[in-house]
């Protein structure tokens, strides 16, 4: 794990509202593992104050971390106008990524929206033909273009809200239905998802339901980064019963998704 | 080239090697800035509050950022005095540099417990005392705005401990001078503040509060003039030394507590931005005196110079 000034290579608009940005640290390239994330100043000044954690969405043979970001705040904005060459600090790489499933094991990828991007990494690593990659958007002008990711991009299936292009509803009425097409083949399957929390939600009541196992990797407001300030807890179930956090930063962002307590969630 | 000042400080009975230190809850056990900081470079670590059993803390959201600043609501989440002893203390203690517990009790009775069970443990430079966090129903803020109790904890640490007693005061009151004189009074070796500034945010689409504990402890660079203005009044209020914390960013930041009277600082939300701002503030403060031929980093605390008034009120 390093912070480092870090010079940002690239930093294009890839949607109208998605950029892709290219940081060359080859530390953090080399170190990364699918699911892990950097936290990042964006500004020189005082407002914003904090860090932001952005998962690595990719990484390439000369160094570069890839990062996925849909510009929403003050944060993203300031991001998006950082140009080739300068100086980001650049922390990471941080938290506990993705379990790799095991070579007989079919992974199931289940996106929403900007939650592609530590699933892109995922698959990029994976690397694999029986893997099901499935992605929703709001709309067909959101999907980002997998070329600019991958050299040798992976199927994906799509849904939009909207219904401009793929399933018109929502990513997990395709696991649904994939789920169903393959019926009694439930042992085989692994799921692993990011996304909008009443996405997760709804994975993982089917991965309850189906006993199939599920990784998600969850999205929280942070300070550290690094486990010291307790700041990003999140609910999880215990053997105790009662209330029980852990920490995003630390024990997850990828969580076991029968180990969160979803209820609470 | 000029000569290295002399950065040590002394708070009563204990001598740091230089002025700065972290400040409790910013950041952890310090092994989670083990691979960032070279921690034997600091004048102190002080940990994150310390409860006799462990405390999960308060439910998410906790942490919400603000214009200049943050505010939390952890609720002092730690893993109790058991486990700091056995998991995080030896590794601790392997480090050159002093090690402050800041403590944290329900009651009187546990804050007497808890400097009990720290007496004559080795590793432990000296006891901070929490009796100014916001997040929590019993203790903490609760015992730090009343006067009287503020002497009560005070002396039952006091009273049983072989460890110099620094006790951490809250802003959230009307006049600082009359807590931090309470704590001197009742046998205090140093006072440090401040802890954070009662505040809330609301979320005007859901209506709901931002926090899960609906308010919360406001840090950062937001907070540093009251901060400072606190730390000069209670510098004029007592003869024991004073720490100052309050939104330290930078070595100027740092100086300007220091020439209020300070004798020497804490830096808390700027470990999360930074997190080498403590010795990034150490080599500045070095600098300034190098810079100005200063000798000691003592001859500036208090060095403030106070215009002439016709009509001085404070303090």
């Amino acid at each position: 794990m390093v912070d480092r000034e870090t010079e940002v290579d690239f930093n294009t608009m890839i949607t109208p509202e998605t950029f892709l940005m290219g940081l060359r640290s080859p530390e953090i390239a080399e170190e990364s593992s699918p699911g892990q994330f950097v936290m990042i100043r964006a500004g020189k000044g005082m407002d914003p104050l904090l860090r932001r954690p952005f998962s690595v969405a990719g990484i390439r043979e000369d160094g570069l971390v890839l990062i996925l970001y849909r510009v929403i705040g003050r944060g993203t904005k300031i991001l998006a106008e950082v140009r080739k060459g300068e100086r980001l600090p650049v922390m990471g790489p941080l938290g506990r990524g993705f379990q790799r499933p095991g070579e007989i094991t079919r992974p199931i990828l289940v996106a929403g929206g900007i939650g592609v991007a530590p699933l892109f990494f995922l698959a990029q690593a994976l690397n694999r033909r029986d893997m099901e990659f499935m992605a929703g958007y709001g709309s067909s002008k959101e999907i980002i273009d997998t070329k600019q990711i991958f050299p040798a991009p992976p199927d994906i299936t799509y849904s939009t809200d909207d219904g401009t292009l793929g399933h018109p509803g929502m990513v997990t009425d395709l696991l649904d239905k994939y789920l169903s097409q393959n019926r009694g083949e439930e042992k085989s399957f692994s799921i692993f998802a990011c996304g909008p929390l009443p996405m997760l939600k709804r994975v993982a009541a089917t991965a309850a339901d189906r006993d199939i196992p599920l990784q998600v990797s969850l999205e929280a407001a942070m300070a550290c980064g690094l486990g010291a300030c307790q700041g990003c807890a999140v609910n999880v179930l215990s053997l105790e019963g009662g209330i029980h956090y852990y920490r995003v930063c630390s024990e997850g962002p990828v969580f076991p998704g029968n180990a969160l307590d979803w209820s609470r969630l | 080239m000029s000569l290295q000042p002399d950065m040590s400080v002394r708070l009563g009975p204990l001598v740091l090697k230089n002025p700065v230190m972290t400040a409790s809850g910013t950041f952890g056990y310090g092994r989670e800035f083990e691979y960032l900081v070279d921690l034997s470079q600091l004048g102190a670590v002080v940990v994150k509050g310390l409860s006799l059993r462990p405390m999960k803390g308060n439910p998410p959201p906790r942490i919400v950022e603000t214009p200049c600043g943050m505010l939390n609501a952890i609720g002092l989440a730690n893993i109790g005095l058991e486990d700091f002893l056995e998991e995080k203390l030896p590794w601790l203690r392997s480090i050159d540099t002093h090690l402050i517990v800041n403590i944290y009790g329900h009651s009187i009775g546990e804050y007497a417990e808890l400097a009990k069970a720290l007496k004559g443990v080795e590793g432990v430079s000296a006891l901070e005392v929490n009796i100014s966090c916001p997040n929590v129903e019993s203790g903490g803020m609760a015992f730090g705005t009343d006067p009287e109790m503020t002497a009560r904890v005070t002396e039952s640490v006091a009273g049983n401990t072989d460890k110099p007693v620094i006790v951490k005061l809250t802003p959230n009151v009307t006049d600082i001078r009359i807590q931090a004189k309470a704590a001197a009074e009742a046998g205090a070796d140093a006072l440090s503040l401040i802890n954070t500034l009662t505040g809330m945010a609301i979320d005007i689409e859901t209506r709901t509060p931002k926090l899960g504990n609906i308010s919360g402890g406001l840090s950062g660079p937001a907070i540093r003039p009251v901060a400072i203005h606190m730390v000069y009044q209670a510098v004029n209020a007592v003869e024991i030394p004073v720490i100052g914390i309050g939104g330290i960013m930078d070595h100027r930041d740092a100086l300007e507590f220091i020439i209020a009277g300070a004798s020497a600082v804490q830096v808390g939300t700027a470990n999360f931005v930074n997190p080498r701002a403590t010795l990034d503030i150490l080599k500045g403060i070095g600098e300034y005196c190098g810079e100005r031929g200063i000798k000691s980093i003592r001859e500036l605390t208090g060095s403030l110079k106070v215009p002439d008034k016709a009509f001085s009120p404070e303090p």
